[in-house]
């Protein structure tokens, strides 16, 4: 069964690869590639809904031995229950059920964006505690440099020569290192999708 | 043309991945220190031994874009975790932010257990989608590490900025936090946020580290010597730009 898995992984994935490269000369490789690339969407589509059930699972399991926590479970629960009943008896599309989106979930997803400003400014005023070293400091010293860089002041406006500066620092400076790291984040994927590809590494059991 | 070239460097790449594996097996790789991935292998056993859990989030990457690789890599990482951790009192609980990651996620813990021979063991329920959006997965997963008695937090995928709440519940909660992303934004995050955080290609390094197999290693001097290509690429296309400049050539 293990190598069945296996060998299926391998020749799906060396098929869509290879009808990238070849479906000029190889037209049956396209249509092969299409095929497996819509079944796979089918199959996402399918994970998707297993995904809520999960979610789904795990929640009703600390509802029911009453874990710390539970009641938002319960909460999470009742909420998804009442949306996914609603969703198909009125349609995505219908007006109760754009205020759920608009009235709880954007303004839930905005609040949390909130949050996270403070979780960041909080992280950056903790950041030489974790890190004081040179890589630290030049992080710290980056980011204030665009800050007040791209700020307006009262009274001032822009700091004279400052903006070039800043610009100049992010320009050069920044960009060149995250280029740097992009290029090695890219190399990576390749090679990690390489292993995948000729089953050194089997995320899926087998 | 491009194509050609392509197909090429995949080919190539291929080809030496499987010879430098090969040659791996023999020769185990030297490799330089990363703290991060140091104390990740410390606290692997730490949590075997005081019975506590650990808490891999493998981030909200979709596997059918260019986002799969970190969470392939996140799931090479989480069955090596599993194997070892199985029989710990409280076993590893991996989250996810992407549906199919989270059913792959079940897939590898259990297949991790097998490996381990405690099978029996396994519980679906430790493979889990967190939540269908980052922010989302991030709520979700946030509470993971405050209520089920998590020693230390392992985030290896892909993450935007949603990834400071998630290191900001851990730290409250008192828990190591070791991070990783293909993202800018989420490394830069992580750098500032994180205890441990790997920055970069490193994500793609946990694997060697952490010894899953020769292949891990062989990915990382192939990775090396793609780099240098690039390097030697990029220096040679500004001398050529300068020469030309100059009318020498």
């Amino acid at each position: 069964m293990r190598i069945i898995t296996v060998f299926i992984a391998m020749v799906s994935g060396l098929a869509i690869l290879a009808a990238y490269f070849l479906k000029g000369l190889f037209p049956v490789l396209g249509a092969l590639q299409s095929q497996l690339l819509n079944a796979a969407i089918l199959l996402a589509g399918v994970a998707a809904l297993s995904g809520i059930f999960n979610l789904l699972s795990v929640h009703a399991g600390k509802v029911r031995r009453g874990e710390k926590g539970g009641i938002y479970s319960a909460l999470l629960v009742v909420s998804l229950f009442i949306t996914f009943v609603l969703g198909l008896i009125l349609r995505p599309g219908h007006e109760a059920m754009q205020v759920v989106v608009m009235g709880i979930i954007l303004p839930a997803e905005a609040a949390l964006m909130g949050v996270l400003t403070i979780s960041l400014l909080y992280a950056a005023i903790r950041l030489l505690r974790h890190r004081a070293d040179v890589t630290g400091i030049f992080f710290l010293l980056t980011v204030v440099i665009i800050l007040f860089g791209s700020a307006t002041l009262p009274m001032i406006g822009s700091i004279p020569l400052f903006g070039d500066f800043s610009r100049w620092w992010s320009q050069v400076w920044a960009l060149g290192g995250m280029r740097g790291i992009l290029i090695g984040v890219a190399l990576g994927t390749l090679v990690t999708g390489l292993r995948v590809l000729f089953g050194a590494d089997r995320p899926y059991g087998g | 043309m491009m194509n050609f070239i392509e197909l090429i460097v995949l080919a190539v790449g291929a080809l030496l991945l499987g010879v430098i594996a090969l040659w791996k097996r023999k020769s185990p790789a030297k490799l330089r220190e990363i703290p991060a991935l140091a104390r990740l292998s410390r606290l692997l056993g730490l949590s075997v031994e005081d019975g506590t859990r650990l808490h891999i989030s493998l981030g909200s990457g979709n596997l059918l874009d260019m986002r799969g690789g970190s969470a392939l890599a996140g799931l090479a990482m989480l069955r090596h975790i599993a194997e070892r951790t199985s029989v710990s009192d409280a076993p590893p609980v991996a989250s996810a932010g992407d549906p199919l990651l989270g059913m792959l996620s079940q897939d590898t813990l259990q297949a991790g257990y097998k490996a381990a021979g405690a099978a029996e063991l396994y519980s679906p329920s430790t493979g889990r989608v967190a939540g269908l959006s980052p922010l989302g997965y991030a709520a979700g997963a946030m509470h993971i590490s405050t209520n089920e008695n998590v020693s230390a937090n392992i985030m290896l995928g892909h993450f935007g900025s949603e990834v400071a709440l998630l290191a900001d519940a851990a730290e409250r909660g008192s828990t190591a936090v070791i991070g990783a992303s293909d993202n800018l934004t989420g490394q830069a995050v992580l750098f500032a946020s994180a205890q441990e955080a790997l920055v970069g290609e490193e994500v793609f390094a946990a694997g060697a580290y952490l010894g899953v197999g020769a292949s891990h290693a062989a990915s990382l001097t192939l990775q090396d010597l793609f780099r240098w290509l690039i390097i030697l690429l990029l220096l040679g296309g500004a001398a050529a730009k300068l020469l030309t400049s100059m009318g020498i050539l």
